[in-house]
């Protein structure tokens, strides 16, 4: 088990966290945001339900935007926009 | 398709959440046809079982109070805790002034704090704390798991019965004071019972401290008379107060920046105090599902000491080792005719006793200390009221995560085994020495008036503290790796 963290295109990044539980995802959300430019946009994958009540109370409270969830199966996908 | 797949692990959940919920009504049953006596344990079964279902729907972890807070900057779950923290004292004031309360004061010393301290880092490095790691494994979490049997429950088991080499270090007035307390051939403190470090800790350490619960003091008795000491000393003053300064030191902190400044942006104007409450109620009420759940688990385990009581009134007996012994289970019950009953929500001792069970079934003598020998007995299993407890929650939660559908089987793999193992050790080092965890330790003394829980909760925090600071730079590593890709 691994974290990933990939750019997938131009302006476009990739979290994949899956297996990871508190306080990683979130951690790992909150690392990649910074590495990030304004408006730049970041998929992440993760299959720790308690982590995402702070995840979007994280977003929400730094600006960022989450555009999309979605859940397949245990696994959560959040689309964020970088604010 | 994708549909249908979805509509039958749906469907294969519920099933499952039914199962789950059925099994534990006919183990309820069968208890209550095999000896009235054991109706005694249907409380535990289904406060826990309560306490499952609404850990699991708020993501309610007192791991996550702290460690979200210096990690992402989220008060959500500090929160929650303190709104539970407010109701459950005010429930337990009334029980306490009306004499319907089970609670007990722990003896107040510096070791709280730093057993607090251990527990802290214990409960970042696994990934949730002793009631936190119950609910995740009935999410399916493979690493909770690990963190609650091999650390909480082996590890806890076998940190009491040390001895040998470890009882060098102990000092020399402990030992002195603990001799005296040894009484040949009395079910008080047998000496072949003071055979572990922890046996001396307990007798000549712990036992001599006082335990304090502000309304007992002699200054508050007197300043308030009747049932207003439970209300202003214990609840208040020792509870609440604390609790909302809490809050607002939260609010000023890690919300009030960003809302004054988005405030003062949309409204067009300087902002005042009536901002200030709105900014304190956003934050109160940003994560409806973990505040609301805060305030029915403070109910909760308010009415679960009401009905413990009550079955104490019942049963004629404030100790189901007593019923047990009634039943002719004597093996099971400690030298003093007791088993482990805290009376309230309560999590690592029964975790022990797990541990210590598996471990006598190996052939180590666990009953050779105070701990379980004279203190907490070493019930069977299916006889444990507190360990029942420990199995409502999970199970309560994986009803809940089925219903929901976040039920995930996820076994541990890579570093996550080595943090799991080793952050339940420390949890269970930590919660140990100050007789309790998040829960006994911190919680629930907080609320009953018990000024060393905030103690433990300073050593807590402090130590979630340093696990953050350390995850945060082992995450940095990974990134910084990951990154060099591109």
């Amino acid at each position: 088990m691994a974290m990933k963290f990939e750019k997938k295109g131009e302006g476009t990044y990739m979290l994949d966290v899956c297996g990871y539980v508190c306080p990683h995802p979130q951690i790992y959300c909150k690392k990649s945001l910074e590495k990030m430019g304004e408006g730049e946009t970041l998929e992440m994958i993760f299959d720790n339900p308690s982590s995402a009540e702070t995840i979007i109370q994280m977003l929400d409270q730094a600006g960022h935007e989450l555009t999309e969830r979605k859940q397949e199966g245990g696994k959560i996908i959040f689309r964020i926009k970088k604010g | 398709m994708e549909i249908e797949a979805v509509n039958t692990s749906d469907k294969k959940n519920k099933l499952w959440a039914f199962a789950i919920t059925g099994v534990l009504i006919v183990i309820s049953m069968m208890y209550y046809s095999a000896n009235v006596f054991y109706m005694y344990l249907i409380p535990y079964i289904w406060f826990g079982f309560a306490y499952g279902m609404m850990l699991q729907y708020g993501r309610f972890c007192f791991a996550s109070a702290s460690r979200d807070l210096f990690a992402a900057g989220v008060p959500r779950m500090a929160v929650g805790i303190l709104v539970a923290l407010v109701f459950f004292s005010f429930i337990q004031a009334t029980l306490a002034s009306t004499n319907m309360s089970t609670f007990h004061p722990a003896p107040f010393g510096p070791h709280t704090l730093i057993a607090g301290l251990i527990f802290g880092v214990g409960m970042v490095l696994a990934g949730g704390c002793a009631s936190g790691s119950l609910y995740k494994i009935g999410e399916g979490n493979g690493t909770s798991f690990l963190a609650a049997f091999f650390g909480l429950s082996i590890g806890q088991a076998i940190f009491v019965d040390l001895g040998g080499i470890f009882n060098k270090f102990l000092p020399k007035s402990w030992i002195a004071s603990s001799a005296l307390k040894e009484i040949p051939a009395s079910s008080a403190v047998p000496p072949e019972k003071v055979t572990s470090w922890f046996d001396v800790y307990l007798s000549g350490y712990i036992w001599d401290l006082p335990s304090v619960q502000l309304s007992g003091t002699k200054a508050m008795s007197e300043a308030l008379p009747g049932a207003w000491k439970y209300f202003i000393a214990d609840s208040l003053i020792t509870a609440i107060i604390p609790a909302l300064a809490l809050l607002c030191v939260i609010y000023a902190v890690y919300i009030r920046k960003g809302f004054i400044k988005k405030r003062t942006k949309e409204k067009g104007r300087t902002t005042g105090f009536g901002d200030e409450l709105a900014g304190m109620w956003k934050m109160i009420t940003a994560s409806k599902r973990t505040t609301l759940m805060g305030v029915l688990i403070g109910i909760t385990a308010g009415l679960h000491i009401f009905v413990m009581k009550g079955m104490h009134l019942k049963f004629g007996a404030d100790n189901f080792g007593k019923l047990l012994t009634k039943m002719g289970h004597t093996a099971d019950v400690a030298t003093g005719g007791t088993v482990f009953d805290p009376g309230y929500w309560y999590i690592t001792s029964q975790e022990a006793q797990l541990g210590a069970w598996i471990l006598q079934k190996f052939g180590w003598d666990m009953r050779d200390n105070i701990f379980f020998g004279v203190n907490n007995g070493l019930p069977e299993l299916w006889r444990n009221p507190a360990l029942w407890m420990s199995l409502g929650i999970v199970f309560g939660a994986m009803v809940m995560a089925r219903l929901s559908n976040e039920f995930k089987f996820k076994l541990p793999k890579g570093e996550l085994i080595a943090w799991g193992l080793i952050g339940g050790l420390l949890m269970g080092i930590g919660s140990r020495p100050a007789l309790g965890c998040n829960i006994g330790a911190f919680f629930i003394r907080v609320a009953g008036g018990d000024p060393s829980g905030w103690l433990y909760g300073i050593g807590m925090v402090t130590g979630a503290f340093i696990g953050v600071k350390f995850f945060n730079w082992w995450s940095e590593r990974k990134m910084a790796k990951e990154m060099e890709a591109f």
